[in-house]
């Protein structure tokens, strides 16, 4: 269990942050400068809030009115910073081993070669830093924070000083970290993507508030924080299992709670878990059940909300057992008369598969 | 010039027997002042950073008399130490190591000083989430960093005490197989006629011996920062 309250003001900025979550991994989404950095600084103890309580486990890490505050290098916590900060007078092995000797009864100690082969770093372990790309780099830092035996793993944006093909390699491998890993995450981005690949748990924090803690499928389709997220990628994220394949038209059903989807064939056994996500802008709204359409996914379901109007469109929540976001413009809206409580059908055009256990490796 | 006296021997290793023992010393409170000048800000900062940089700038005389005032048989700390320990500096090869330390000292402090400044602290920032306390930091990511700019103050440091004239003369005197250094072995010879060719071996042992140290101080530095570097070198 992590808990983390804390207030500090900085000039102007006043960081404002307030959330619990628990074991897995939690992201922390905001547009940059929204204090998302502060906020894990806290928590690895590198600034000193004003006020406030940071709590993982049973360890205070700091508690403004006990006058707690731990040194960073008592808190157990691991951190792995935009930038590799690899030591460059230590080859990767020396690299990976500096945190190891933190020792602590209660946790088992993370085994290194699991780590190495986990990572993909066999090969490069005798080089010097300055003798690996920009991907390999970053892998040695993921993988020197997890051998550090941390009771906590902060991760600021790891993936954010790389292009989009180094991207595409570290992503499957910090999948699988987060799979495997009994360590806590908190995993700190503005690429909603990654969040919806990665995360159980989603913070959103703008201007240096926390305005939303909860699971990614929940927050992700309120209305309210919307907005907040990248105006094109607006979506809902439903977790889901695979119920069949149909090898006649290369389909695969995944049910969820309330329904199913059927979607391109995708790798994985029968009952497998996978994480979908929807665009909004590929969900469309018919007020009747049509009969001759192409789209095969057509979810009957409640509005339970419309969205503040932006620019021409609107987003509009329908519930088909689950939130589905939809993004209409404004004059189907007022074409249709949609209006919360209104039956509708959910046309829902593409579906991404974002995790997949099959996919991964 | 191929075979060398057995007077320029004593003197030569006089002279480097002088030289080590004044780097040797210096050298960790070298490191320590440097540290704190380049990482630590506390009042009075500005003051201490011109105290060390003293012995650059006054007349290496003035040295050498505050030594003898400081670390005389009557000093205020050279009487300490040799009532309690029967130690004594002036007129002795401790003292001439001492008078070369003292000048050289800003030397090595600006040296190793520019390369901790030369660090990235996010490195030891990182050393320190994962788990490494300050003194370990210090040991394993600081010191290794600043190796080369160490090196290089520390040669510097050791060819500015092999040609200390004006603070050793003054406070240790000019005793032979004592404190005659190279340099005093070479003022004393211009003291005297007819010396020329004695004199010319003496100036062309100290250039070679400078020249030797500054060049071995260039490859140790490069050797170090290409390996901490890589594409530096």
């Amino acid at each position: 269990m992590i808990s983390v309250a804390v207030r500090k003001r900085d000039g102007d900025f006043v960081l404002d942050a307030r959330f619990e979550s628990g074991a897995g991994v939690t992201a922390l989404f905001g547009v940059s400068g929204a204090g998302k950095t502060s906020i894990v600084n806290a928590i690895a103890g590198l600034v000193r809030p004003d006020w406030g309580r940071i709590t993982v486990g049973d360890a205070v890490l700091f508690d403004s009115d006990m006058g707690v505050f731990l040194a960073p290098e008592r808190r157990g916590v691991g951190y792995v910073f935009q930038e590799d900060r690899l030591f460059p007078h230590l080859d990767v092995r020396r690299n990976l081993r500096y945190g190891s000797r933190r020792r602590d009864g209660a946790r088992d100690a993370p085994d290194f070669d699991a780590i190495v082969e986990l990572l993909g770093l066999d090969r490069l372990l005798d080089r010097l830093p300055h003798r690996l790309s920009g991907g390999e780099k970053q892998r040695v830092a993921i993988g020197r924070a997890v051998l550090s035996h941390p009771r906590l793993l902060l991760m600021d944006e790891p993936l954010a000083n790389l292009d989009a093909a180094r991207r595409d390699e570290i992503l499957p491998f910090l999948e699988k970290m987060c799979r495997d890993l009994a360590v806590p995450i908190i995993y700190v981005s503005h690429a909603i993507d990654e969040i919806t690949r990665l995360a159980d748990t989603l913070v959103v924090v703008d201007a240096g508030k926390t305005l939303a803690v909860g699971a990614v499928s929940e927050v992700t389709t309120r209305l309210d924080i919307a907005p907040l997220t990248d105006r094109r990628d607006a979506g809902t994220v439903l977790d889901g299992r695979i119920e069949s394949h149909d090898s006649t038209y290369h389909l695969t059903t995944v049910s969820f709670p309330g329904g199913q989807l059927v979607v391109p064939a995708i790798g994985g056994i029968i009952g497998e878990k996978l994480r979908l996500r929807i665009q909004a802008r590929d969900v469309a709204i018919a007020t009747d059940t049509p009969s001759h359409i192409s789209t095969l996914n057509c979810l009957p379901g409640v509005i339970t909300d419309i969205g503040m109007p932006r620019h021409a469109h609107q987003d509009i929540l329908v519930d088909v057992g689950m939130p589905i976001l939809a993004r209409l413009t404004l004059r189907s809206v007022a074409d249709l008369g949609l209006a919360p409580g209104r039956q509708v059908t959910a046309l829902i055009k593409s579906v991404a598969v974002d995790r997949n256990a099959a996919a991964a490796d | 010039m191929t075979v060398l006296s057995p007077l320029e021997l004593e003197i030569i290793a006089l002279s480097l027997r002088v030289a080590f023992w004044a780097v040797l010393f210096s050298l960790p409170l070298a490191i320590a002042a440097a540290w704190l000048l380049a990482r630590t800000t506390f009042p009075g900062k500005v003051i201490v950073d011109g105290v060390l940089h003293l012995p650059l700038v006054v007349p290496p005389v003035v040295v050498g008399f505050s030594l003898l005032v400081l670390f005389g048989r009557q000093g205020a700390i050279g009487g300490v130490l040799y009532e309690n320990f029967g130690v004594s500096f002036a007129f002795d090869g401790k003292g001439a190591a001492l008078a070369a330390g003292v000048m050289a000292f800003p030397l090595m402090v600006r040296a190793i000083r520019l390369s901790i400044e030369a660090i990235d602290r996010r490195l030891e920032t990182a050393a320190r989430t994962l788990g490494a306390s300050p003194p370990r930091v210090f040991a394993t990511i600081t010191l290794p960093l600043a190796l080369p700019g160490i090196l290089a103050g520390t040669v510097l440091a050791f060819a500015r005490s092999l040609g200390e004239f004006g603070a050793t003369i003054t406070f240790a005197s000019n005793i032979p197989g004592e404190t005659r250094t190279l340099p005093l072995a070479i003022f004393t010879l211009t003291q005297s006629p007819g010396a020329q060719d004695a004199i010319l071996r003496l100036v062309l042992i100290s250039i070679a011996i400078a020249l030797g140290a500054l060049v071995l101080s260039e490859v140790l530095s490069r050797r170090v920062t290409a390996r901490i570097r890589g594409d530096a070198a």
